[in-house]
């Protein structure tokens, strides 16, 4: 793969109009690529991409670009995350450079959350960009060739961009101009917060085919199982902006505890079935926060078959130094 | 529902490196109306030139802006004001000091994600831009913050024409 052509699987895939799966995974918080390896490999035929996090929850890892090479380097096509939250715009336009020189095929950028829900609560919060301004640099470095300050970069980055968007949090009816403001500054697929509650999803998805925006960007809806009554209560009132409906929640509760995972992995695979009947929708991403072994079950229920290895070939791992 | 005076009061408190939402103290209808008594003309224009030439006239007069902007908006000085197509609900007061709009993390109430018991300032703006009709300035795309030009006079700025660049159109 050459800096000029950034064709991963995973734009492929998309483009070619598949429904695409994408997983998350966290890096470890210690200085071991292997165990990372060891969540990513299982998933290396079920899924087209795994986003590698940067720093989630604003808690200290193994950062997303190291991980995302050593994901590579096992075969599975990352999704460098990359986040305003730690950096300023020097380091930023320096971590992509670094990102497209190793042949990292893909970028999403978002803010961040803030500090103050991290193992660091007393760090400087960065936010010298938004995610907006971030994805606008992005473009200008890639399609123009030049930084935020003006000057030229030879050869320029080759990426493929995206962000987030949250469309359960306030204002409801905004999130989907936000969305089209993203797009209009580079974001080319996005992936979403969790979606448990389908109804709302299928009323944003309506507002932005309304706007055309599905025509422009690769929507993935976010999904995730919930496998504890201690993760429920997590995902409720520890993660901002993640709503679980009464329903879920009934539901997880109502099971007897040790049955409470497999429960959450049916209801994940439900609601990715669901998702997936909503026009406009070019696949799921599943975020397993720690339960990662239990994606393949997640898509088995959902009825995705497993790759057939031999199209693992050129999956953009073959970047020359 | 907040108190606006506990809000504004609160906003001093609040660290340079994480500020806290402030739910501006005057209308925006009134504030709208404002902005066309402030516009760019020869005289304004004029004023500034003959301001900067006068560097203790010019503390006096960012002073002076500084006081009333910190009261009605909680003002932080950027130097670079983005109030009018915010819904002059100022965006630097939120946390995370997003120029283009609200974070993912606004509560299901439309509280701040990092001080819940306030509410998002983009929620704040929002409302009043589209409650006066300008809701497509929310569609601009906000440059990124020119850091050098903190504790400068933003209408200085505004007057000389020297923030034409601070966005464009999607």
């Amino acid at each position: 793969m050459t800096p000029a052509d950034p064709g991963g699987r995973f734009r492929s895939t998309l483009e070619s109009g598949a429904f695409t799966v994408t997983a998350e995974v966290g890096p470890p918080r210690g200085a071991d690529a292997e165990a990372l390896v060891r969540k990513v490999t299982p998933l290396r035929d079920l899924v087209t991409a795994v986003n590698i996090t940067d720093n989630q929850g604003a808690t200290v890892r193994l950062s997303s670009w190291a991980g995302s090479l050593a994901v590579m380097a096992a075969g599975v096509e990352p999704i460098m995350q990359l986040t305003c939250r730690d950096s300023n715009r020097i380091a930023l336009q320096a971590s992509l450079l670094g990102a497209a020189a190793m042949g990292i095929p893909n970028i999403l950028v978002m803010t961040g959350d803030h500090p103050r829900f991290g193992d660091h609560p007393g760090a400087k919060p960065v936010f010298d960009m938004d995610s907006v301004q971030l994805l606008m640099t992005a473009r200008t470095m890639r399609d123009e060739g030049r930084l935020l300050s003006g000057r030229e970069l030879k050869p320029p980055p080759r990426w493929f961009l995206g962000s987030v968007e949250n469309p359960s949090a306030p204002p409801l009816d905004f999130r989907a101009i936000r969305l089209r403001k993203k797009i209009g500054a580079g974001a080319q697929f996005i992936q979403t917060q969790y979606m448990f509650d389908v109804a709302l999803f299928a009323r944003f998805m309506a507002q932005v085919r309304d706007l055309g925006l599905d025509e422009r960007c690769y929507i993935l809806a976010g999904v995730g199982p919930v496998c504890s009554l201690r993760a429920l209560s997590h995902m409720q009132n520890g993660v901002p902006g993640l709503r679980i409906p009464d329903d879920v929640a009934r539901r997880i509760r109502s099971v007897p505890e040790d049955r409470i995972a497999e429960e959450g992995v049916s209801i994940c695979a439900e609601i990715i079935g669901e998702l997936r009947q909503i026009p406009g929708v070019a696949g799921v991403h599943v975020m397993a926060m720690g339960n990662e072994h239990r994606i393949p079950a997640i898509l088995e229920r959902a009825g995705f078959q497993p790759r057939p290895p031999a199209s693992i070939a050129g999956a953009g791992n073959d970047h020359a130094h | 529902m907040l108190n606006w005076m506990t809000t504004a009061r609160t906003a001093s408190s609040s660290t340079a490196s994480s500020p806290r939402p402030v739910r501006p103290h005057a209308t925006a209808r009134s504030m709208y109306r404002l902005h066309h008594l402030l516009e760019p003309n020869a005289a304004y224009r004029q004023l500034a030139t003959w301001l900067e030439a006068r560097p203790r006239l010019q503390r006096l007069f960012t002073r002076a802006e500084k006081g009333v902007k910190k009261e009605i908006f909680g003002c932080r000085m950027c130097g670079q004001c983005a109030l009018p197509v915010t819904g002059y609900a100022c965006p630097m007061t939120c946390p995370k000091q997003l120029r283009n709009g609200p974070c993912g993390g606004v509560g299901a109430d439309g509280s701040c994600e990092v001080y819940p018991e306030q509410r998002c300032v983009w929620v704040i703006g929002i409302e009043r831009a589209r409650g006066q009709g300008h809701v497509t300035d929310l569609h601009l795309l906000q440059r990124p913050v020119d850091h050098r030009l903190w504790e400068q006079s933003s209408w200085i700025q505004y007057w000389q024409g020297r923030d034409e660049d601070l966005w464009t159109q999607t």
